[in-house]
């Protein structure tokens, strides 16, 4: 094709602007306006790509998202971007494009090669073939050579933005029928009217008209758009996908017109769109036509030339030919002379045409050639001659005549295809169109209409005559999905291996399932198949569409939801006096809690070991926010709570405290902590940390699904309250430093008791249950007041030696002491006999969630995994949590490991776990098997420090 | 069977390709069988071959309400591995995985079983003492399977978010070498192509709508094809496993969920490993064709709409994007669902039931396509013996009255 030096002087571009860019390493300019494509055609590039399987070369065929073959990689570095359609890029100073799938580029590849062998890559061929020796011999040779465009390597350098938008009509398109909606629509001042397009600006193929009628149509349109302030126009945005309730994903393309770097904030913005009635007006996509050689450079769809002569003012080929089998493209060809561009000749399938339209041909010069067929294409990296075959005047295929004609770029039209993927999408059946081949919308169940071309309303007749695919000629040449390099032949080799269901027909040759997802290869494809298997279309049915219409950034449906955003991070109260402590955080759950806090250069297993040693010897301050807060109110709360834990809730006393543990339905152990009595009707809960929102679904879910008579309600305040765990022989003597109105003495305030009172002047609550075997105080304030609490605690405790610890030296701690951290001691298979709690559920009177499950046979197995502690034989031995008990042979797994610590305070290894039967075999040995290892241990009591419980009631 | 190979391809190529046999012959239903197989899935097609080929059952038919393959089979993101956390579970699975190992050669179709290696991302220091449990319960069957530091990982997945500025650190994982992904619609083809030579009549558009039950046996379907007369008869049906089920008055502890499945568009390749990160929670692969094939959780709520709605697509593609920031740029090509039957312990049901001859085996969930070997050989196995076949007696339909679940997301929690 030749470089166009003018354009047309009805174009919409700028004719007298600039815009350089590069492709493939070569440096050429285009116009303002321009997309990619039209700027490649303006400068002669006709291989613009290569194909999937067989790496032929491929040059424009279309010329908005139906394009299958121009797919560049655009830009580099964390810029780029593979797969990019050139046709729906517009053209912006400096682009840097390259060919993809080809090497060393797309003009000249040499892995052209593979198209020698065509013949012996039929259809999935690879399911017939590389068995031998394995497929793993031949995998890394076929991984390589798929594949299109190349990944970037780096992290996305912009960002995306995600939106909600709520209408009352959507109409999705903006080309005449659009547009004539949106202001039907829009009549009523009240409704509120989103128009959606996906092109630069709105006009759909009005903007490729080179008729004045049509050209002020759409300019006034465009006013009376712009003048209701009812209607929105969103353009640059594709609707991807249709989901139930009139729920519409869609993806506006904010700066990718001004290249990267354009110092937009959001390159691109998902829109959620919520609809009242949605109005489908989204065209129509041309078929082209199934005949030899039909994909060389030079071939396009006879809409494409229309769009690139008269919108980009190109002309594309000094010899110009149709061919087509309907009137559409007559209409084209005669439009192309009315601007003064020539046409050589119109080849069409039909024996008899319109008389007006053959008689405009003749009148324009035009050859046209009537009952006639291309036969074969030749010409090296694009078109340069056509075969055609008239067929026999009287029907004797005797006297069928060949002929060769010279053509430059050959305009095809196989009929069209209405653009119907959101209205399947949606759920909407389509129907088969017999007098033009053509799926139209059918029923559908939401509250959806289309509209003009969609609907298969074109104007004016189209007087199509189907032809699927060229007959008496071989079918291996006739290509129907150009990317993925599907032929007429591969269809048919599908129907004879009895693939003759449309999605068996997909998956087996692969038609379709490229980037353009067949929206100009499923039409072609079905029909050759229903010739194939001597079927009617109907019979043979359609694939359902998928969002997304058309290929969809990733990163979009992520929006700004990363790093930090992704999900919302837990900061405790306390959160900057933890900085200033030197702690070093973690995730626990939705929380960031510190880990340790490690003095400067100190290792973190060093700096949890010394906050251990401080608690047992003096005392630990540790933030213990997070652990879980419900309050239970109601007439029916004891009630509730009895049913609730397998403990005894009735006769929990005012202000007294009691551990309980939760089951599920099946008996499975949930949850442990300590529920207070704070008044007759009102208790607080305390769930493990992190279990907070779950346990309150649960109980929900009991109070609104199950026991609707129960009056009681469960609040969350988790939040509510900053809770400072004080622990250690001197707990006491610091929280008496401050000013209190609760007796803290040992005699009046014992272990799990409960007091409400004052702090410091506030409202606070504290609870003395332990989980590090030392005197413990759980001192909570409203939230507010948690960053000072601690701030005084670490002033007033200083001369006491008070140390900050972190939740890992909370473990360690609870692990000397064998308290159980369920989750982590527990796995869901456990019920309360595996931790001893087997008496407590004998004695229990009433009935509890789970306890029907208990009396299973499983609950009575021997060989249950129990709770249990771990004394390695060897005093200077270690192991971890993760490490199995294995059986006496040693081939099977007899438990776990589910905590292991080296004690500071013991100076040894400390392990707790779950064992088949460990309460029967106390003191026997194990072995203890972890990354090849093996070592002896012995089962003993969990409790491994001060099993006498003295600390606590220090 | 004509043989597959290079050289048949060769011979085929010089007539054009125009005598290759059916791959599976169209048959005609019959009005009597030996054995029913209800459901046109892997499952379904697998276990009608080893009737055939095991037991030498050979009247028998397959009946697929569309068209075969186009359940879970077609839209599953094919992962396969064996790493399971208890015995009864690996015991299957790796069974079921030394089958695809050698599926392509048994069945003389090319499956492309990848074994890239399947790794499992841990996100705290709890999720690695979980793993270390894990792992070791699979070492201590003697099957592969290795813990990797942070740096390892970082290594195996070099696209992988190692940002300080990721929301989730990444603290290790553990990989199944031998695990990885295949081509699943060739899976399904291969058993129905062997199944159908060895004399199986597989129906497709054919729907069962009613089952004939007298005395406690079975007798035969309706179909919307017409009635059958049979005296074993298994079902397969994925998400329609309550629905059959409750034509024989059997009601299945399983609920029916979409589990969407995507991928984006093909790319050279960049992506060796399957990568399952159950806290940012995604899972990823890449395909042969270059696609990475993209999985997460289930939609919330029960359907039997094999579309997937949008707050799924996104939290998935939202994980994504969080684990390999370089993906944002690339576009999502075409997503779907599939509805998966689940069980209360994640655990599937091969068993025999309190209906004579009515055998099912459902419950696969999000994880029953690399049990379709295995699956298909224990289910004719129970079927041609009438008793529940070794690998499978854990998972019998009885267990949830016994309360012996065999809950692998109690102990390792996590799916597919
Ligand atoms: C998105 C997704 C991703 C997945 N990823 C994985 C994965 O990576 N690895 C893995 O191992 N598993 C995965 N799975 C699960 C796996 O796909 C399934 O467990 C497995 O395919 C089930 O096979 P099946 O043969 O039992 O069911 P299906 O393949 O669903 O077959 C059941 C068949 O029964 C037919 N049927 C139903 N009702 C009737 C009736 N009344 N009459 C006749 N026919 C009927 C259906 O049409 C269907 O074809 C995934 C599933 C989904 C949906």
């Amino acid at each position: 094709m030749n470089q166009t030096i003018r354009r047309l002087p009805h174009a919409r571009i700028e004719a007298d602007s600039t815009v350089e860019f590069f492709f493939d390493g070569r440096r050429y300019t285009g116009k303002k306006g321009d997309s990619l494509a039209s700027a490649l055609l303006a400068n002669g590039v006709g291989v613009v790509g290569r194909s999937f399987k067989l790496h032929r070369p491929r040059g424009i065929l279309g010329c908005g998202t139906e394009e299958p073959n121009a797919l560049v990689q655009l830009e580099s570095g964390e810029y780029t971007e593979p797969n990019v359609r050139a046709t729906l890029i517009p053209l912006y100073p400096g682009l840097v494009a390259k060919g993809q799938n080809a090497w060393p580029s797309v003009r000249f590849d040499l892995l052209g090669a593979v198209g020698l062998c065509k013949r012996l890559l039929p259809a999935s061929f690879y399911y017939k073939t590389f068995m031998w020796p394995n497929w793993r011999s031949w995998e890394w040779l076929v991984r390589r050579i798929a594949g299109l465009g190349t990944a970037p390597q780096a992290a996305d350098a912009e960002r995306y933005v995600k939106q909600n938008i709520h209408a009352d009509v959507v109409v999705v398109g903006a080309g005449r029928s659009g547009l004539e909606a949106a202001l039907e629509a829009a009549r009523d001042p009240a409704k509120r009217v989103l128009l959606i397009d996906s092109q630069e600006e709105p006009g759909g193929r009005l903007l490729g008209s080179p008729v004045p009628e049509e050209r002020s149509w759409l300019a006034n349109a465009l006013s009376e758009v712009a003048q209701r302030d009812n209607i929105t126009l969103l353009c640059r945005t594709t609707v991807n996908g249709y989901y139930d309730n009139n729920v519409l994903a869609a993806l506006e393309r904010r700066s990718n017109h001004l290249g990267p770097r354009s110092g937009n904030a959001f390159r691109e913005c998902f829109w959620r769109v919520f609809a009242g009635r949605v109005i489908l007006a989204t065209g129509a996509i041309e078929r082209p036509l199934v005949f030899p050689n039909n994909d060389r450079p030079g071939i396009m769809l006879a809409s494409a030339v229309r769009e690139y002569t008269h919108r980009y003012g190109l002309t594309l080929a000094r010899e110009i030919v149709f061919y087509t089998n309907n009137d559409s493209a007559w209409q084209v060809a005669l439009e192309l002379h009315r601007v003064g561009v020539k046409v050589d000749a119109i080849i069409d399938i039909r024996g008899a045409v319109d008389s007006a339209l053959v008689e405009g041909a003749r009148d324009a010069g035009i050859n046209h050639y009537l009952g006639t067929r291309v036969i074969n294409t030749k010409g090296r990296s694009g078109i340069r001659r056509l075969k055609i075959q008239r067929a026999p005047a009287d029907g004797d295929p005797s006297v069928q005549s060949v002929e060769s004609l010279p053509c430059e770029l050959l305009a095809i039209s196989g009929g069209w295809t209405p653009t119907l993927h959101l209205y399947s999408q949606s759920g909407g059946k389509l129907q088969y169109r017999e007098s033009d081949a053509c799926l139209i919308p059918d029923c559908n169940n939401q509250n959806i209409s289309v509209v003009g071309r969609a609907a298969g309303e074109f104007r004016g007749e189209l007087n199509l005559q189907c032809q699927w695919l060229t007959p008496d000629v071989p079918p291996e040449n006739q290509w129907v999905d150009f990317q993925y390099d599907v032929t007429a032949a591969d269809i048919q080799l599908a129907a004879r291996e009895n693939f003759v269901s449309v999605e068996h027909v997909k998956r087996y040759t692969t038609n379709g399932m490229s980037v353009d997802q067949g929206k100009t290869s499923n039409v072609n494809g079905l029909g050759i198949l229903a010739l194939a298997t001597d079927r009617e279309i109907p019979a043979v049915g359609t694939t359902r569409f998928r969002p997304p219409f058309h290929p969809t950034t990733i990163g979009a449906y992520a929006g700004i939801e990363l790093g930090a955003l992704y999900k919302p991070v837990h900061l405790l109260p306390a959160h900057k006096a933890h900085l200033t402590c030197g702690a070093s955080f973690d995730d626990y759950g939705s929380w960031q809690r510190p880990v340790c806090y490690p003095k400067p250069g100190e290792a973190e297993a060093a700096a949890i070991a010394r906050e251990a040693v401080a608690v047992r010897e003096a005392v630990g301050l540790l933030d213990y926010s997070p652990l879980g807060k419900l309050e239970v109110v109601g007439p029916d709360a004891r009630a509730f709570l009895d049913r609730v834990y397998i403990n005894n809730m009735v006769s929990l006393k005012h202000g007294a405290a009691r551990y309980g543990l939760m089951l599920n339905e099946a008996g499975i152990v949930i949850d442990d902590g300590v529920v207070v009595c704070l008044a007759e009707d009102h208790f607080l809960l305390h769930t493990t940390s992190g279990g907070a929102a779950v346990i309150h679904r649960h109980l929900d879910e009991w109070l609104q699904c199950e026991w609707t008579d129960l009056q009681v309600v469960v609040n969350n305040c988790t939040t509510q309250w900053a809770t400072m765990m004080l622990s250690g022989p001197k707990a006491r003597d610091v929280l008496q430093q401050l000013d209190c109105d609760i007796d803290l003495s040992r005699e009046s305030f014992g272990h799990m008791q409960y007091r409400e009172g004052h702090l410091l002047g506030q409202r606070c609550r504290i609870l003395r249950a332990s989980f590090t075997g030392e005197v413990s105080f759980e001192v909570s304030v409203p939230a507010r007041y948690g960053q000072s609490l601690w701030k005084i605690l670490m002033q007033r405790g200083a001369n006491m030696g008070i140390t900050p610890f972190g939740i890992e030296a909370l473990m360690l701690l609870r692990t000397e002491k064998g308290y159980l951290h369920i989750g982590a001691d527990t796995d869901g298979n456990t019920m309360p006999q595996d931790l001893g709690w087997g008496g407590a559920i004998a004695r229990k009177a009433g009935d509890f969630i789970g306890s029907r499950s208990l009396s299973l046979p499983v609950g009575l197995d021997a060989d249950r995994l129990q709770f249990t502690g771990l004394e390695l034989l060897d005093p200077k031995g270690q192991t971890i949590s993760g490490a199995h008990i294995l059986s006496a042979d040693e081939r099977t797994t007899n438990g776990y490991v589910t905590s292991a610590v080296h004690s500071p305070n013991l100076n040894r290894t400390v392990a707790l776990g779950i064992v088949a039967g460990a309460a029967q075999r106390q003191g026997e040995e194990v072995t203890v098997f972890y990354d090849g290892l093996r070592q002896r241990a012995r089962l003993v009591s969990p409790c491994a420090y001060d099993p006498e419980g003295n600390a606590l009631n220090g | 069977m004509e043989k597959y190979s290079a050289f048949g391809l060769l011979r085929h190529a010089l007539s054009g390709h125009r005598r290759w046999p059916q791959v599976w012959r169209s048959a005609e239903l019959k009005p009597n069988y030996d054995a029913v197989v209800i459901g046109g899935g892997g499952h379904g097609l697998a276990t009608a071959y080893y009737l055939a080929k095991e037991h030498g059952i050979t009247n028998v038919a397959v009946l697929e309400k569309g068209w075969l393959g186009g359940g879970n089979t077609g839209r599953n993101t094919a992962v396969s591995r064996s790493n399971y956390f208890y015995p009864e579970s690996t015991r299957f699975f790796e069974h079921s995985l030394k089958r695809f190992e050698t599926m392509g050669r048994d069945l003389n179709y090319n499956i492309m079983f990848t074994q890239g290696g399947v790794l499992s991302l841990a996100f705290s220091r709890h999720e690695m003492e979980i793993f270390r449990r894990w792992a070791t319960a699979i070492q201590v069957q003697g099957v592969d399977c290795r813990v990797m530091g942070r740096e390892e990982v970082s290594e195996a997945v070099p696209l992988l978010n190692m940002s300080p500025h990721a929301r989730y650190r990444v603290y290790g994982g553990f990989m199944q070498q031998r695990g990885g992904i295949s081509r699943h619609d060739a899976v399904a083809w291969a058993y129905a192509r062997a199944a159908s030579s060895l004399g199986v009549d597989i129906i497709q558009n054919c729907e069962v709508t009613g089952l004939n039950i007298s005395d406690g046996a079975v007798r035969g379907v309706q179909t919307t094809l017409g009635t059958i007369r049979t005296s074993k008869l298994a079902m397969a049906v994925a998400g329609h496993s309550s629905v059959v089920a409750g034509m024989a008055g059997i009601k299945l502890p399983i609920v029916s969920q979409c589990l969407q499945a995507m991928v984006s568009e093909p790319i050279k390749p960049c992506f060796d490993h399957v990568v399952m990160s159950p806290q940012v929670h995604c899972y990823v692969s890449q395909s042969d064709r270059g696609e990475l094939v993209i999985g997460g959780g289930a939609d919330t709520h029960p359907s039997y709409g094999q579309r997937g709605n949008l707050p799924t697509t996104e939290s998935v593609l939202n994980a994504v994007t969080e684990m390999y920031p370089a993906f944002s740029r690339l576009k999502l090509m075409r997503q779907w669902g599939g509805i998966v039957d689940i069980t209360p312990d994640a655990s599937p049901i091969v068993s025999k039931t309190p209906v004579n001859g009515f055998y099912i085996s459902a419950g696969w969930g999000t994880g029953g396509y690399k049990a379709i070997p295995a699956g298909g050989e224990t289910l004719a196995y129970t079927m041609a013996h009438d008793r529940a076949h070794p690998l499978v007696e854990p998972f019998s339909l009885a267990r949830f009255a016994q309360g012996r679940l065999v809950d692998e997301s109690a102990a390792a929690g996590v799916a597919h």
